[in-house]
């Protein structure tokens, strides 16, 4: 598929013309953040942001969701029986999404679209959802999405790449719902040969500016029990205050909650975000829970990710390197730190 | 702050080489500029780690309830008038705990630092006396530390450690003519319509992460209300009014209680000003009780005291 160029005076225009049949969620900033919003015009968008301080991942799986209604009135029929309540399915567009945020769902679809197992909204949400992403032209100091199999300018996930190439945006085509979605739109400008080296030169500086490297081989060779007793789980766990920061800035985590809310007969069956690393995330009915302590739920979240993922689905680590985490937990637990303990480990 | 550093570890080494603690509670550097990270050091060899500048403003007495051991902390004021109610409060024991009073002259916000840079990347930081020096790609910048101070710490009275048993360096002077509620008051002379718009927007990007909660010291109940489901006291969804409930009640629960470390404001994701809230029921509690929270082991807080001349005005 061909690289097309839209001119970087045309942007407005193309994100109008985005918005005339889709929900366009893209980068907004209001005061020091940018986070991804449900935009109504083009000037909202701010594409001058490095990442958002949450992922977009809420696009997909929204923090909180009601699935369900239902009625506990005894004299009614209709007592005790779920109704879904319809959700909206305009079809939607997450403009400037980052490549490793793109690369994020596809790992999320392990979990939520399985031939066994489907889940219905995840499902419907990623089909009405074209992702047309944004390029790294300058990565963060925290960014490693190099060492997770991802980077600057990767194109897993994607349906649109746009690049930055000055006064013009190259648009890379990967998917045919990307392509689908130019011709909609007309775009038909070609990428100059001179435009694609200044996107080759880009994506080369861009590469080289990565300075944060994780090493991931010696993952896959410890033994998971070795790992899940090793000693330095003491030291990494201590500073941890067990918030839920880390997995709900992150792209790749994807726990919830099914919970009931019940008022004067009428319920909600409603979704909300969990965290493995809340207290109450493995406490059984019993009242037993097997991860009642810090050092418990802090190893459960790496082991996880950096281990129980690649050992089950062969498909890397459950982890993009948007660096998110790494930024954001209030005592600077560093994921990349736990990657060496974890990849260096000796028995 | 080199010296304050140094200090640090000589005591440290002192302490754990003489065995006088099991463990001591301190900063190392971080591992991205403008942050710090907590730790545990149980040995001599563990020393050199130790850290200390403007960005050690985690609340070191947010790690010590239900501890068993003997410990050493390093204490800024805040710090150590969370430590004496968390002594009146039974979490731990005054005979297990070193304390080392480190004068403080305000730490510094690491988001006001990062909004200087509009998108440069920072490589690092060194500071001299009234200045915070950054170094980054293709740049160096200096920036005058008077005006990145954290909103609580630009307003603080007691900069001093309230109980120690060893002081680090000489008490530094504390700031006087300081009106701490001036954003208290505006609020206070708000509609209540006004001020119900004003929280709704104040607490709309909450995500329910309890940063706030898990960062303060005062916050150590086994089972927070939040998590409490027979009966539950409130949804656990972003509905805006749960949220509310949440914060409401959480403040109400600091009410002199809350020494204004401001952790939770620092741990926020969402940049939040969760202080607004804190701050009002601090200023009532002074109002009503004349009282200070944790300057002195002598005083229990009010709420958990009954005196027979205690204010009734407020009961139906």
């Amino acid at each position: 598929m061909v690289d097309r160029v839209i001119k970087k005076t045309e942007l407005a225009d193309f994100v109008d013309r985005l918005m005339e049949k889709h929900r366009v969620y893209a980068p907004v900033r209001q005061q020091d953040m940018t986070d991804f919003q449900e935009i109504s015009t083009a000037d909202q968008v701010d594409l001058s942001f490095a990442n958002t301080t949450l992922s977009p991942k809420s696009i997909i799986l929204p923090q909180s969701e009601v699935m369900f209604e239902f009625n506990l009135d005894r004299t009614s029929e209709q007592a005790g029986i779920l109704h879904e309540i319809e959700t909206d399915h305009f079809p939607r567009i997450i403009f400037g999404i980052r490549p490793c945020d793109a690369k994020a769902f596809h790992l999320l679809d392990l979990n939520f679209n399985t031939p066994s197992q489907r889940d219905p909204w995840w499902v419907r949400r990623r089909q009405i959802t074209t992702l047309v992403g944004l390029g790294c032209n300058t990565p963060c100091p925290t960014c490693f999405c190099t060492s997770v199999g991802s980077g600057p300018f990767a194109t897993e996930g994607l349906d649109l790449l746009l690049i930055d190439g000055d006064d013009e945006l190259v648009i890379q085509v990967i998917t045919e719902k990307g392509q689908g979605l130019l011709n909609d739109l007309g775009v038909e400008a070609e990428a100059s040969g001179a435009k694609k080296e200044v996107v080759s030169a880009l994506q080369e500086s861009s590469l080289q500016s990565i300075k944060s490297v994780v090493p991931t081989e010696g993952l896959k060779q410890h033994e998971a029990n070795a790992l899940f007793n090793a000693d330095f789980w003491e030291e990494v766990q201590f500073p941890c205050i067990n918030c839920g920061v880390c997995t709900f800035v992150c792209p790749t985590c994807w726990c919830f909650d099914i919970q009931d809310e019940v008022l004067k007969g009428n319920g909600l069956r409603l979704r909300n975000w969990d965290s493995c690393m809340f207290t109450l995330f493995t406490l059984h009915g019993s009242g037993h829970n097997p991860r009642s302590q810090k050092l418990q739920r802090v190893r459960q979240r790496f082991m996880h990710k950096l281990k129980y993922f690649p050992d089950k689905y062969h498909k890397g680590v459950a982890c993009v390197g948007c660096g998110r985490c790494v930024q954001q937990c209030p005592v600077n637990i560093d994921i990349r730190q736990v990657f060496l303990l974890m990849n260096d480990f000796k028995v | 702050m080199e010296s304050l550093k140094e200090k640090m570890m000589h005591t440290t080494l002192l302490l754990l080489t003489e065995r006088k603690v099991d463990v001591v509670l301190g900063f190392q550097r971080g591992t991205v500029p403008l942050m710090s990270q907590p730790i545990l050091i149980r040995h001599p060899e563990g020393t050199d780690q130790l850290h200390w500048d403007s960005f050690c403003s985690t609340n070191l007495a947010n790690f010590l309830p239900q501890r068993k051991e003997r410990i050493a902390i390093f204490a800024k004021g805040c710090d150590s008038r969370n430590i004496v109610l968390q002594i009146l409060e039974n979490q731990i024991k005054r005979e297990q705990l070193y304390i080392i009073g480190v004068p403080c002259q305000g730490m510094l916000d690491r988001r006001k630092v990062q909004a200087e840079l509009n998108g440069r990347q920072l490589l690092g930081v060194r500071e001299t006396s009234g200045h915070l020096h950054l170094v980054g790609e293709g740049f160096m910048d200096s920036l005058e530390r008077s005006s990145y101070m954290q909103e609580n710490c630009a307003i603080c009275t007691h900069r001093n450690a309230v109980i120690y048993d060893e002081l680090l360096a000489e008490p530094v002077s504390e700031q006087e003519g300081v009106d701490r509620y001036e954003d208290v008051k505006a609020i206070e002379a708000m509609t209540a319509k006004e001020r119900w718009s004003y929280f709704e927007k104040l607490l709309a990007p909450c995500i329910r992460c309890y940063a706030c909660r898990n960062s303060c010291p005062m916050c150590y109940c086994p089972v927070c209300f939040v998590d409490e489901s027979m009966p539950q006291w409130l949804g656990k969804s972003i509905d805006p009014n749960d949220t509310k409930t949440f914060h409401f009640l959480r403040a109400y629960h600091l009410a002199g209680r809350c020494t204004d470390c401001g952790n939770c404001e620092q741990a926020c994701p969402m940049s939040i000003k969760v202080r607004q809230l804190t701050k009002k029921l601090e200023k009532d509690i002074i109002e009503l009780y004349d009282y200070e929270a944790g300057l002195s082991l002598d005083q229990r807080p009010p709420l958990d005291t009954y005196r027979p001349d205690d204010p009734q005005e407020f009961i139906g």
